[in-house]
C-alpha cells in the first residue's frame, strides 16, 4: 500500500480552485478537506487560508465554531450517541456508558487501534425511536445496554 | 389491471428499524417467485412506533403490515400476493388507524403515500400545479395576499404571519433578493422537518418556488442540518428533478420568473437556527447572530433583501394556493389558522408524527392519538418547545395546542417537539440537561447568556447532586430575568424557560432536593442507592452479570446481596431482573 497523501493533496488544490474567489465558500471548503482527510491539521488549514486568500485566523475561529468539524485524527467509524430529550429520558446516559466501558475510551475520544471515535450529540432526529445511536450513516434506535455489543459487531 | 404493488417505509425511522433488509428481502422473494409487480419506497408515514411499515396494493385494496421483519417478507409475498389472503394478525389495528383518522394531514399529506425520489407521483398528486397557477395567472401581491388570508404563522417557534414577512421583503427594493428555507432542526427532541424533507422533499421546493415568486428573489438557499443525511440526499435529487422538469431555472412555466435553488450543509450548531446566525453561516462566517434592525428583509444575506421561512410553513404553501385561504383558515383557533406538527417522544405509547389541527387539547394528542405514557408509570409532563420551552404539568393538560394558550402556560408552541415525561423523570434533572445544551450552544456574544447560563448550570448541577444551599432557587430566578433581558436573540432571551416552567409547577422537587436531598423520581444518581427486596430475589445471577463493579455478590438460587461502598448506581441491574427485586431507594 502506497502513501495517499499526494493523493489527498491533489484533492485539496481540486477543492481550493473550485472555491476560490467565491463568496461563501469557507464552510463547504472545510467540509470537503474534512472529508478527505478525516479531520482538519494546523497544516491543512494554513493551506485553505493561503488558497482562498483568507486569514488563517479566520479559517480557525469559523472551524472552531461548528462542532462537525475535527481537529484530530478520527477512528474508521464514527459513533454518535444521541443525548436529545426523548434519547435522554430513555435512558441514552447509560447506554453511552456501556459504550465507554466496551470501547475503553471517553466520549470525544478514538481508541487506540483507530476503528472507532465515540461523540455524543445533541439530536439525531429519530426521536421515536429512542434512545438511538449512529454508527457513520447508520441509525440504530430502540436500544438497550444489552445491544451495545450487537450494533458494534459489524464494525469491528 | 394495475400492477400489484408493495412500498416499504424507508424514512430515518423505517430504515433504523431495518426497513433496507426488509426491502432486499422483498426483492429477491419477488425474483425468485416471479411475481409480476412493483416494488417501491416512500416516506415517513408518522407511525414510528410501527416501523417498518409495508403496504401492498393490490386490486382489492390495500393492507399496511407493521413491525415487518425480513423474517415476515416471504410469508407477506406467499399469503397475500400469490394466495390473496390477508395475515390479518400483522396487519395495523383499528387503534392505529384510529389515531391516523382524528389527524389533520395537509402538511404531511404525502409523507408515507408517494415515493419521495419520484416527481412524477408528486405530481399525480396535484404537485407543481400551485406554483402553474401563481407563475401564470397571479401577481405577487395577490399570492401574499391569498397567504395572508390563510392566517399561516411561522412554524419555526416564533409565529410571526407569514403573508406579512412577505409582504415585508417583497415592498424591500433590491436588484437582488434571496429566499431561503431554514432546516436547521436543532431542537433536541423535535424530527418534523426531518420527515417532511425525507418524505415530501418536492412540496417544500415548491413551497420556496411560490414564496420566491411573491418577493422577487431569484434566488433560494435550503440550509440543512449536516445530521440528517438522508434529507439532504432526497433533497438533491428533487431539485435536479425539478430542474429537469423546467420548474426550477429560466423563465418558469414562461412566466418570465427565475429562480435558481442551492442546498447549504450546516456545520453544526444550534443558533444558526436563529435566521441573522442562519445568513451569517451561509456568508461562510462564525454563526453569530447580530442586532436587529434592519430586518433580513431589508438587509439579509449579503446586504440584500431576505426572506428565511421553516420547512413546515413551506410545506403548507402549495396546499394553501390549490385549497384557498379559506379552506386553510377554516382549521385551527382564531389566532392560530390550520394545522401543527408535532413529534411525540419520551415515554410515549406511539411515539412519531402526529399532524392535528390546532386547538386540539394536549390531553387528545398526547392520550388520544399517543396512546399515554409508554410504560407503567403515571405521566408527569410534557416537555414543548425544546431548549426554549417548558414542561407543562398534566394539571394543565386541557390547554388547547395554538401559540397563545401555550405562551401562557409559560412554554412556547417552539417547533413541535412534545417529549413526554412519567414520574421516573426528575424535574430538576430536565433543567439541568437544558441548561447544559444552551450553555454548550451559545454562541458566546452576549455576556449573560454566556457566562449567566453556565452559572445557572452549576447551580442547577450542585441541586440534583444534593449540595444545593438556601437561596439556590432565588439566584436561579434572578440569573434567569437577567439572561432574558440582555441577551440579542432568541437563544438567550429563551434559555431560562425550562428552569423558569420547572420551578413554576415543580418547585416542590427543587426545595425537596435542597433541603430534603430527595429526589422523588429516584434519578438523580446522588441521592438514591439501590436495595434487594429480599423476597423477590430468586437468585438468578443476571444482576451479578451486568453489574460493572461487582457489587451484587449471591450464590445461584440463593438471596443476592449488594455492597453499597461498591455500587456506581448505573442502574443497569434494575434494568435486567426480571423480577423487580431491585429497587431505588432515598439514600439519605
Amino acid at each position: 500500500m502506497g502513501c495517499k497523501c499526494a493523493d489527498k493533496q491533489d484533492k485539496l488544490l481540486t477543492i481550493l480552485s473550485e472555491y476560490q474567489g467565491k463568496s461563501g465558500g469557507l464552510i463547504p471548503v472545510l467540509q470537503k478537506v474534512q472529508n478527505v482527510y478525516g479531520y482538519l491539521s494546523e497544516d491543512v488549514m494554513l493551506k485553505i487560508a493561503d488558497g482562498l486568500e483568507i486569514k488563517p485566523s479566520v479559517v480557525y475561529g469559523v472551524a472552531t465554531f461548528y462542532t462537525q468539524f475535527r481537529f484530530s485524527p478520527v477512528g474508521e467509524h464514527i459513533i454518535r450517541a444521541c443525548h436529545g430529550t426523548a434519547c435522554y429520558v430513555s435512558g441514552a446516559e447509560n447506554i453511552t456508558q456501556v459504550m465507554v466501558d466496551t470501547l475503553g475510551v471517553e466520549p470525544g475520544g478514538t481508541t487506540i487501534d483507530m476503528k472507532f471515535t465515540l461523540d455524543t450529540v445533541a439530536c439525531l432526529g429519530c426521536c421515536g425511536l429512542a434512545p438511538v445511536v449512529m454508527v457513520d450513516n447508520d441509525v440504530y434506535g430502540r436500544l438497550n445496554e444489552a445491544r451495545v455489543e450487537e450494533i458494534l459487531a459489524p464494525y469491528w | 389491471m394495475q400492477k400489484a404493488r408493495i412500498i416499504v417505509g424507508l424514512g430515518s425511522c423505517g430504515i433504523a428499524s431495518g426497513g433496507r433488509k426488509v426491502y432486499e428481502q422483498l426483492q429477491q422473494g419477488i425474483a425468485s417467485r416471479g411475481l409480476d409487480l412493483t416494488l417501491e419506497e416512500t416516506g415517513c408515514i408518522g407511525m414510528c412506533y410501527n416501523e417498518v411499515l409495508v403496504d401492498v396494493v393490490i386490486a382489492a385494496g390495500t393492507t399496511t403490515y407493521k413491525q415487518v421483519t425480513p423474517e415476515m417478507a416471504d410469508r407477506i409475498l406467499d399469503e397475500h400476493i400469490v394466495e390473496g389472503r390477508i395475515i390479518q394478525e400483522w396487519t395495523v389495528t383499528e387503534e392505529d388507524e384510529k389515531c391516523l383518522n382524528r389527524q389533520q394531514r395537509i402538511v404531511l399529506r404525502n409523507c408515507g403515500k408517494i415515493s419521495p425520489e419520484s416527481i412524477d407521483e408528486y405530481i399525480e398528486q396535484g404537485g407543481y400545479r400551485a406554483i402553474e397557477r401563481v407563475a401564470k395567472e397571479m401577481s405577487p401581491e395577490m399570492v401574499i395576499d391569498e397567504i395572508t388570508r390563510s392566517g399561516l404563522r411561522g412554524r419555526g417557534g416564533a409565529g410571526f404571519p407569514t403573508g406579512v414577512k412577505w409582504g415585508f421583503a417583497n415592498k424591500s427594493a433590491g436588484d437582488k433578493k434571496y429566499f431561503i428555507c431554514n432546516a436547521d432542526e436543532g431542537d433536541p427532541g423535535a424530527f418534523m422537518d426531518r420527515s417532511v424533507l425525507e418524505g415530501d422533499p418536492h412540496s417544500v421546493i415548491e413551497g420556496m418556488l411560490i414564496g420566491g415568486y411573491a418577493i422577487g428573489a431569484n434566488h433560494g438557499y435550503i440550509y440543512v442540518r449536516a445530521e440528517y443525511p438522508l434529507a439532504i440526499k432526497r433533497l438533491k435529487i428533487a431539485i435536479e428533478q425539478a430542474k429537469a422538469r423546467g420548474f426550477i431555472g429560466q423563465n418558469i412555466f414562461e412566466s418570465g420568473f427565475s429562480f435558481e435553488l442551492e442546498i447549504k450543509e450546516g456545520a453544526g450548531a444550534f443558533v444558526c437556527g436563529e435566521e441573522t446566525a442562519l445568513i451569517a453561516s451561509i456568508e461562510g462566517s462564525r454563526g453569530m447572530p447580530r442586532l436587529r434592525p434592519p430586518f433580513p428583509a431589508i438587509s439579509g444575506l449579503y446586504g440584500k433583501p431576505t426572506n428565511i421561512n421553516n420547512v413546515e410553513t413551506l410545506a403548507n404553501i402549495p396546499w394553501i394556493i390549490f385549497n384557498g385561504a379559506g379552506k386553510y383558515a377554516s382549521f385551527g383557533t382564531e389566532k392560530s389558522k390550520g394545522t401543527k406538527v408535532f413529534a411525540l417522544a419520551g415515554k410515549i405509547q406511539r411515539g412519531g408524527l402526529v399532524e392535528v389541527p390546532m386547538g386540539m387539547s394536549l390531553r387528545e394528542v398526547i392520550f388520544d392519538i399517543g396512546g399515554g405514557t409508554s410504560g407503567k408509570h403515571e405521566f408527569k409532563a410534557v416537555q414543548l418547545g425544546g431548549p426554549s420551552g417548558g414542561c407543562i404539568p398534566s394539571s394543565l393538560l386541557d390547554t388547547p395546542v395554538d401559540y397563545d394558550s401555550i405562551s401562557q402556560t409559560g412554554a412556547i408552541m417552539g417547533s413541535g417537539g412534545m417529549v413526554v415525561m412519567d414520574n421516573t423523570t426528575c424535574m430538576v434533572d430536565i433543567a439541568r440537561f437544558f441548561l447544559n445544551f444552551t450553555q454548550n450552544e451559545s454562541c458566546g456574544k452576549c455576556t449573560f447568556c454566556r457566562i449567566g447560563t453556565r452559572r445557572m448550570l452549576e447551580i442547577l448541577e450542585r441541586i440534583v447532586a444534593g449540595k444545593g444551599v438556601d437561596g439556590d432557587i432565588e439566584l436561579l430566578e434572578e440569573l434567569a430575568e437577567n439572561i432574558r433581558r440582555t441577551s440579542l436573540c432568541g437563544l438567550g432571551q429563551t434559555a431560562p424557560n425550562p428552569v423558569l416552567t420547572t420551578l413554576k409547577y415543580f418547585r416542590d422537587e427543587y426545595e425537596a432536593h435542597i433541603k430534603q436531598r430527595r429526589c422523588s423520581a429516584k434519578a438523580c444518581k446522588e441521592l438514591i442507592s439501590f436495595a434487594i427486596i429480599d423476597e423477590r430475589c430468586k437468585g438468578c445471577g443476571l444482576c451479578i452479570k451486568v453489574c460493572p463493579t461487582g457489587a451484587i455478590t449471591g450464590e445461584k438460587k440463593k438471596l443476592h446481596v449488594l455492597d453499597a461502598d461498591k455500587c456506581v448506581r448505573c442502574g443497569q441491574c434494575v434494568a435486567k431482573c426480571r423480577l423487580e427485586a431491585i429497587i431505588r431507594v432515598d439514600r439519605w
